[in-house]
């Protein structure tokens, strides 16, 4: 690539810029409006009042018995959704899933990739086949299941049915398929049985897929919405998804409570993110590989 | 023909592999799907027993009534919704270009580019229902961000003198006119920096410098050089997030209605997918959900197999 000129380079960091602010202005928005007095967001007037009046000290005007601190509206949102709860269901939700995911789906793709049985190919073909059935066919019947099996408002219905992800065995195997066969033929000579090579050849070899797999997996049960929707009724079982929508229910205009709560939601994966940049990207760019 | 015994335990251990993921996979995949099939011939509200009707959800669903001379669809509200789902998908072709652009712009040599793609990469993130409570504020007609902007910048240039718009923006999602175009405007923002910029990034950056260099040699400019190397590299890539959107787009749009609008106002945001929700678990209306939830499935079937015929002779793959 050669080097751009210089009046280019103005203009695309002009577009480029712009789309940034853009992108980022709603979350400074959401900040903003998170260390806000109720009542400065209905203030009516112009201008946009990025800055809250009450930041730099005490809030003790308001009727004067309580004083707030300008991040006031976080403790009391942290307790108002009870969030320790939420984040205990989801992050419990999310890792035995993506364990149970992870676990099924490289057995089974170690058997497709590195096996030979008769049936496999058909077998596999059924597998793939099924990764055209959309989850609105499923969802139905896997309902009437869980009620059958008593799991509605259980952990089990939150995390069972996600955990068989054809996706994830194909994944694999693709993956699997590509490992030099040399380190598995000594262990087998070395008398390593297929539990042995599955867990301490293929595994280890292949730490890039599964580290991406469980990404994807995580990300997957964490931001899952409409499936906890359905299952869960009570507030013990909610995912940090569901509690923010009772929330919002509830507080429908209590703006700056709402967004101190969404930014409680958002943090950990905004730190999760930036820290792991590289991972997601390499990890989208995988996802993206085809045949 | 007895199979040697080295085969044989390999054929076992195979099987002791596949089967956690195999019994899942039929408890959670292939049972489910023949039991849809099943209760889509049925009326069943879950409580009682369910009954056959064969063909009747199907055909209220689907087909039309004669009423005063006219031709009546059965199901006039579902119609409604598969006309906004599609409306709603209009977003994937705009938000493709948009992303490859944003990504031809990230492939430049450019300092602070990976500054850029963070910021531009965050709605992707932080997608979810803390962000559509937050756009659900940004798009109130009194204290939302967009309308102060508005109202702002009409006051500022005389403009709110000229045009009711500025001086009075609109309830973005409380009128029947704007909740549509507000919905897509938000996946737009949403997507232009997302898994797609990634994906094309990715794709750029694997098209050979040779190409491009024996693409100058025969006088090619930048334009030219586009459409003769970068776009048909890149048609695999293209091909890839069209397919995968027009899968995630057909069953779309049940998360931000049920956050955002509740589906209204008057249906105008209620898609397909929504529509199968309030039918199966607000009205427990389980055989006419599973009809719903087959007739998407043959949308996205018919849909992907024409993506795939056309997208053969299209796609070049090197």
């Amino acid at each position: 690539m050669n080097r751009l000129r210089r009046s280019t380079r103005i203009a695309l960091y002009a577009i480029l810029g712009l789309g940034a602010i853009s992108m980022i202005l709603p979350f400074l928005w959401m900040i903003s409006t998170s260390i806000k007095q109720p009542n400065e967001v209905f203030a009516s007037g112009g201008g946009l009042n990025f800055l809250p009046s009450h930041l730099f000290w005490r809030d003790s005007m308001l009727g004067g018995e309580k004083i707030r601190a300008w991040w006031g509206n976080y403790p009391d949102a942290w307790h108002e959704i009870n969030f320790f709860r939420l984040y205990l269901s989801s992050i419990f939700v999310a890792v035995v899933g993506t364990f149970g995911q992870v676990l099924t789906s490289s057995m089974a793709a170690y058997a497709f990739a590195r096996l030979t049985f008769p049936g496999r190919d058909k077998l596999f073909f059924a597998y793939l086949a099924t990764m055209m059935v959309p989850g609105s066919v499923t969802m139905i019947p896997v309902f009437v299941i869980m009620k059958h099996m008593g799991w509605i408002n259980s952990y089990q219905a939150l995390i069972v049915p996600g955990i068989f992800s054809a996706y994830g065995t194909f994944m694999l195997r693709q993956f699997f398929m590509g490992l030099p066969s040399e380190l598995e033929d000594a262990a087998k000579i070395d008398g390593s049985g297929y539990i042995g090579i599955w867990a301490r050849i293929i595994l280890p070899l292949s730490k890039p897929a599964l580290a991406t797999l469980s990404t994807f997996t995580f990300m997957g049960f964490w931001g899952s919405y409409m499936w906890p929707l359905v299952v869960t009724i009570t507030e013990q079982q909610r995912t940090l998804p569901i509690g923010l929508r009772y929330f919002v229910g509830q507080h429908a205009t209590n703006y700056t409570q709402l967004m101190a709560g969404s930014m409680i939601a958002l943090i950990p994966v905004l730190l999760l993110f930036l820290f792991n940049q590289r991972y997601f990207v390499e990890g989208i760019k995988l996802s993206g590989i085809k045949g | 023909m007895r199979p040697i015994s080295g085969k044989r335990r390999e054929t076992l251990a195979a099987y002791g592999f596949l089967i956690p993921n195999f019994l899942g996979f039929l408890a959670f995949t292939s049972i489910p799907v023949v039991l849809s099939l099943i209760m889509a011939f049925t009326h069943w509200n879950i409580f009682k027993q369910p009954f056959w009707v064969g063909m009747e959800n199907f055909s209220s669903l689907l087909w039309m009534h004669r009423e005063g001379g006219r031709l009546v669809p059965n199901d006039p509200f579902f119609w409604q919704y598969v006309y906004n789902t599609v409306f709603l998908m209009a977003a994937i072709p705009l938000g493709m270009a948009g992303s490859l652009i944003v990504a031809l712009m990230m492939n430049q040599k450019l300092k602070g580019i990976v500054i850029l793609r963070t910021i531009y990469f965050l709605p992707a993130v932080c997608s979810g229902v803390a962000l559509l409570i937050l756009w659900k504020y940004l798009y109130n007609a009194d204290i939302g961000l967009i309308n102060k902007l508005i109202r702002m910048v009409g006051e500022y240039t005389y403009l709110s003198r000229v045009s009711g718009f500025f001086a009075n923006p609109p309830d973005w999602l409380g009128t029947v006119h704007w909740s549509k175009p507000s919905l897509l405007l938000l996946g737009l923002w949403g997507g232009l920096g997302g898994y797609n910029m990634i994906l094309y990034l990715a794709a750029l950056q694997g098209v050979p410098s040779s190409y491009y260099e024996a693409a100058e040699i025969d006088g090619a400019s930048g334009w030219a050089k586009f459409w003769a190397v970068t776009w048909p590299m890149i048609s695999p890539t293209t091909f890839f997030i069209l397919v995968m959107s027009i899968i995630g787009g057909f069953q779309g749009g049940f998360m931000t209605a049920n956050v955002m609008t509740g589906g209204g106002p008057a249906g105008s945001t209620t898609t397909v997918e929504y529509y199968l929700y309030q039918t199966a678990f607000e009205k427990f209306n389980m055989g006419y959900a599973s009809a719903i939830a087959w007739f998407i499935f043959a949308v996205i079937l018919v849909l992907t197999l024409l993506t795939w015929r056309v997208g053969g002779k299209v796609v070049t793959y090197e």
